[in-house]
């Protein structure tokens, strides 16, 4: 239907938009013409006519039980609901008649019958459909009185006036932290409850009883939201017209007066959101109906996880400090400059220009990241850039560039809408990327079949009305044999699409590939005893993937957190163009991005060897446009990644580092190299919100500012190019793009940018996939998915329609190489690792929020064989130990995990996982091998040494000096 | 989660979800079975149900809780309806309800102290031309006056 534009309409319209022939007909004397399947209802408010409703809402499909939308239709009888009434050609509605209203306000005055009229000190008062709706019937009166001696006939007084207690009335439920239901308000119209149910996709809710007992009931009898299957997505709360199901925030701080629509800072979905505020106190996060990544929906994450915004553990001001040993000393934003610029001049006088470099952070804007590869390119004169990036998805960027040109997603999130075949592979959507989850469940309901590889069994595999049709539980480490085999299948039963592959990719080298890939040695059969996947299940597997209609393959950091993470990317890339799923909608290669601007980040040259864009920094044409625009020679070497800088630290060349919003200490792997090679760098600047670990070895602290407090762009999964946009002012006096500006300068860069928007435009200048991105263009569209320029003015929401970016698809060979890393008799288990909905990364922000009461330590999963040979009960504290370290965390005891295999997340820094991970890592882009490690574990009594020396060093580390008065 | 051991009864009510999961729309059918068979739902039913119908337990509950008839805690060996819809209170059904209620110390709902009878309200049982009607058990029963009723307790055992 129509794509508002910001400011946008953001009214319901009742019922969900329909795709269909046009169908004409007339509404109170206006002609409207809709889609065919349109409700009578959202056909009226199409023509502007606002029809009176409760239980309905656009989210969901239409119910028909409040009867407050009825309606007179010429020709037909009766008065019909026209939410569940669809359009038919040439109708003639009337929404307004004698008639309607008395029904109308009949039907309303029994609904306030059993509602409490305490509107005026109501958490809901100005923002409550059930009070609209009363005016807009014009009810004044309602008749409507318990029978004398009859007892209470209403839910929503406690206690009569003699003090008995009222049978039916129920108290409020404040378990969930950051919404309440208040069953004495519920109208039961059911939105909560559809809601859950086809918007989140998890079914927590129903309606108990009948009649006048039915109530709005999370998970079964006893059950309160937060021990109900309840994820606290906040659909039902986004969808309860009354206060019945409220956020707290609003309940305490009023009814918000204005709204800033900006996207979320978490995962790589990108939703949209509007920011509701009084004044710059921000009230809540309402998901934006019109975000193209979102459509409406969100996840506790953004939805309800922003207090870290205002955690009293935020730094303010700038601090220094000669030595890590000493104390943090706050000073003035100029006196932490130039003590920074200062020093990182005098490593490069002393040590060489190549002796510092920086790390830019895929949680700040594209603008803020763009600045920060400039400040080592245009102002430090070396290449010496990396970014997180480097510990997720650079293997998709090396394996999609070889295979099709590009290292981008190929489709759109609304692309899953279309699809028929999912692969998910090493992948936790519904945890991980938990709005996109919740749109491929619901398309899964719709009855496209799933594959999930993955060596866990993820909610994806079996949850309330979807279950995958095939789970290849792997063993770690084995994803490019298992996606071989794959293509053996494939290949060897002649089930590949050929006219597809001899039109869009190389033929000879695909008969190549076809010999390699044919070989018995990569049959299941053959793999199997490797891979641990019963032979049969993957052929069926295969069968269903190339032949099962539009096939499209969803993966994460599972696939590309290996040795071989590369290969299997490209291997992957095999697959789709093997059945010929590129080019269309519901097909493709979809990386999920981890964090919110992993795309962007990587997008603007954050790479030690791109500039942005992608383009090798050894081309002369490139650096050339770069050193015009920003006159200076820029360096023909690329530079350190974040490996080689820790590497080079301990070896003592590499001395300087300029860390933005990341925390290489607890995220990268092998903790204890990592802290040997901070601890030998010189000058260690951090720019965060928090002292987060790897601060605990810097000497300069910058304080960062949130999402909330600065404009920009983050760039999604999907290439979507999504405004940020300041809703207050930075709490620390400046936005990130900002500070890095302050120290270019005090370095003597003479930058003078006023706003973001300025930087847009000049990566527009130097960039060709963003040449037609400006501020105006997203303030018209909303979003734009890159390359946008001149040959894709509108962005480009699938790539390789016509062909492949490289001209033609290639295929490349994928042989399998096991892992160094080998479980012995010493470490008999494999660990892999990965992430939980409440929490995020590695939970600076999450662990400052109430997102703890849902994980407020992590556990160590373990199958209950293993356990048992161990001695191992659920609960106990155990020592987790690998080749590389050892940690304690609480055992919990699961058939999630297979028999040999153990997870963990690497949420809370007193467990650092990272302490076990090893240091091997992906051959082609030293992505780390996080997934596989070998490991023992045994019972334990408490923290092991490493813990607790590192939480007194860390606590030691973080002393500030009280201000010089 | 630790496996769970299989007690008997377990296997028992997996039986009993197997006899009936092929039917289309299998919930209903197999609650009724679990009913017939235990006299209530087992609480042990409820994960084993979701499991196998791939469901919550809230959608569970919400099926449950709308049928008087699939019950948590076991009724008396006999149950006594008495119907409380228009037709049946027009000839007098709504004093023989108050009548026998109190003549058996019981709220709607309640069982007798020597678990014989429950006594239950219902609305309509078809039988309006013959009002006040009843049902014990699985049998009808109309013109169902206070001596009747009676008789009718009697030979349940109340």
């Amino acid at each position: 239907m129509r794509d508002f534009i910001i400011p946008s309409d953001d009214r319901d319209m009742g019922t969900p938009a329909k795709q269909g022939a046009p169908v004409t007909l007339s509404i109170d004397g206006i002609d409207v013409t809709v889609p065919e399947g349109t409700s009578v209802m959202r056909a009226a408010a199409e023509a502007g006519v606002q029809v009176p409703k409760l239980c309905a809402t656009d989210s969901v499909e239409a119910f028909g039980s409040c009867r407050l939308c009825v309606v007179e239709i010429e020709g037909r009888r009766g008065t019909p609901a026209s939410c569940t009434t669809p359009v038919a050609d040439g109708m003639v509605v009337r929404t307004q008649s004698d008639k309607v209203r008395k029904i109308r306000k009949g039907v309303m005055e029994l609904y306030i019958s059993d509602h409490p009229l305490d509107c005026l000190t109501c958490g809901a008062n100005g923002d409550c459909e059930l009070q609209d709706m009363a005016g807009a019937v014009g009810l004044r009166d309602v008749r409507y009185e318990a029978p004398e001696n009859g007892g209470l006939a209403n839910h929503f007084t406690a206690r009569d006036t003699s003090g008995e207690a009222n049978p039916q009335w129920l108290p409020k439920d404040d378990s969930n932290p950051y919404f309440s239901y208040d069953p004495s308000k519920c109208i039961v119209c059911s939105r909560c409850v559809r809601a859950c149910e086809e918007v989140q996709g998890t079914f927590a809710l129903t309606i108990e009883g009948r009649g006048f007992g039915s109530r709005v009931s999370p998970g079964a009898a006893g059950d309160d939201f937060l021990s109900s299957d309840c994820v606290s997505c906040g659909a039902c709360v986004q969808a309860c017209p009354t206060a019945t199901l409220q956020e707290k925030s609003v309940i305490e701080m009023g009814t918000p007066q204005r709204s800033v629509v900006t996207t979320c800072a978490y995962c790589g979905v990108g939703c949209s959101f509007k920011a509701e505020l009084n004044g710059d106190q921000l009230v809540r996060m309402v998901p934006y109906k019109h975000g193209k990544a979102n459509r409406g929906h969100s996840c506790v994450k953004g939805r309800f996880a922003y207090g870290y915004a205002n955690h009293k553990d935020r730094i303010l001001n700038p601090m220094i400090r000669d030595s890590i040993e000493d104390p943090w000393r706050e000073v003035s934003w100029d006196e932490a400059l130039s003590f920074a610029a200062t020093r990182m001049r005098g490593l490069q006088e002393k040590y060489g220009r190549r002796s510092i470099g920086v790390i830019t952070s895929s949680r700040c804007t594209n603008e803020e990241t763009f600045l920060v590869q400039k400040l080592a390119r245009a102002v430090f004169h070396n290449n010496n850039t990396d970014t997180c990036a480097r510990v997720c998805h650079s293997p998709t960027g090396y394996g999609l560039g070889q295979t099709f040109g590009t290292s981008a997603g190929t489709q759109d999130f609304d692309s899953v809408e279309k699809t028929d075949v999912v692969i998910v592979i090493g992948a936790n959507p519904t945890d991980a990327h938990p709005v996109f989850g919740s749109r491929l469940k619901k398309r899964l309901r719709q009855g496209a079949k799933l594959i999930v590889i993955d060596p866990r069994r993820t909610d994806l595999v079996k949850s309330a009305h979807i279950a995958a049709s095939h789970h290849l539980a792997l063993r770690p480490g084995t994803n490019v044999a298992v996606v071989t085999a794959l293509a053996h299948v494939i290949v060897t039963e002649g089930l590949m699409d050929e006219a597809y592959i001899r039109e869009r990719c190389d033929w000879d080298e695909f008969q190549q590939y076809a010999e390699f890939v044919s070989d018995p040695r990569h049959s299941p059969e053959a793999v199997e005893m490797l891979t641990g996947v019963p032979s049969d299940d993957l052929r069926e597997a295969a069968r269903l993937f190339a032949t099962g209609g539009n096939g499209a393959i969803y993966y994460g950091l599972g696939v590309t957190e290996h040795s071989q993470g590369s290969t299997t990317v490209m291997g992957i890339a095999n697959l789709a163009m093997l059945t010929g799923n590129v080019g269309r909608e519901g097909v493709g290669v979809n990386p999920l991005r981890g964090q919110n601007n992993v795309q962007g980040s990587c997008d603007m040259g954050s790479f030690p060897h791109e500039l942005p864009g992608y383009r090798h920094v050894k081309l002369p044409e490139v650096r050339a446009i770069f050193e015009s625009a920003w006159g200076v020679e820029i360096d023909p070497e690329p530079g350190l990644r974040i490996p080689n800088m820790l590497d080079a630290a301990v070896d003592g060349s590499f001395k300087g580092l300029y860390c933005q919003g990341e925390d290489i200490l607890q995220s990268d792997p092998d903790t204890k190299h990592v802290a040997a090679g901070l601890a030998a760098m010189e000058c260690v600047i951090v720019h965060d919100l928090f002292l987060n670990e790897t601060a605990n070895y810097a000497h300069v602290f910058l304080p960062g500012s949130t999402f909330l407090e600065k404009d920009g762009t983050f760039t999604n999964a999907e290439r979507r190019i999504n405004r940020v946009r300041r809703v207050m002012a930075p709490l620390n006096g400046y936005a990130d793009w900002e500070v890095t500006q302050m120290l270019a300068n005090a370095m003597g860069a003479g930058w003078h940018y006023t706003h973001p928007s300025q930087v847009m435009d000049e990566i527009a200048a130097t960039t060709p996939s963003f040449a037609g991105v400006d501020y105006a263009l997203l303030e018209e569209k909303g979003s734009v998915q890159w390359p946008c320029n001149d040959a894709h003015p509108d962005g480009t929401p699938l790539m390789h329609v016509d062909g492949f970016v490289r001209g033609k698809g290639r295929f490349m060979i994928t042989e399998y190489v096991a892992t160094d890393e080998k479980t012995g008799p010493r470490f008999p288990l494999l660990l892999t690792t990965g992430r939980i909905l409440s929490q995020y990364n590695v939970g600076a922000q999450t662990r400052r929020t109430e997102n703890t009461v849902w994980h407020d330590q992590d556990l160590l999963e373990i199958h209950p064989h293993d356990a048992e040979t161990r001695g191992v009960n659920d609960g106990d504290w155990i020592r987790l130990a690998s080749r590389s370290g050892e940690t304690t965390l609480r055992a919990k005891i699961t058939d999630r995990v297979s028999p040999g295999v153990v997870y963990t997340t690497f949420h809370h820094p007193d467990t650092q996982a990272n302490v076990v991970t090893t240091d091997y890592s992906d051959w082609a882009t030293n992505c780390p091998e996080y997934k596989v490690t070998a490991v023992q574990i045994s019972l334990s009594n408490g923290p092991t040494e490493w813990q607790e020396d590192y939480a007194a060093q860390s606590t030691r580390a973080r002393r500030i000096l009280p201000a010089a008065e | 989660m630790q496996t769970a051991q299989s007690g008997p009864e377990e296997d028992a009510i997996r039986a009993i979800i197997q006899e009936h999961i092929h039917l289309e729309g299998p919930l209903l059918p197999i609650l009724h079975g679990l009913q017939k068979a235990y006299g209530v739902v087992p609480q042990a039913a409820v994960p084993l149900i979701a499991d196998a119908l791939n469901i919550t337990k809230a959608e569970l509950h919400g099926v449950m809780s709308f049928y008087h008839d699939f019950r948590e805690v076991p009724a008396g060996r006999h149950v006594v309806k008495i119907c409380r819809a228009e037709a049946c209170q027009a000839v007098g059904g709504k004093a023989l309800a108050e009548a026998t209620l109190a003549k058996l110390g019981l709220e709607w709902h309640g069982t007798t102290a020597n678990g014989a009878v429950t006594v239950e309200p219902v609305y309509c049982l078809g039988l309006c031309a013959c009002g006040p009607a009843a049902m014990v058990d699985d049998k009808v029963v109309g013109r169902v006056d206070e001596a009747r009723m009676a008789e009718l307790l009697q030979e349940a055992g109340a």
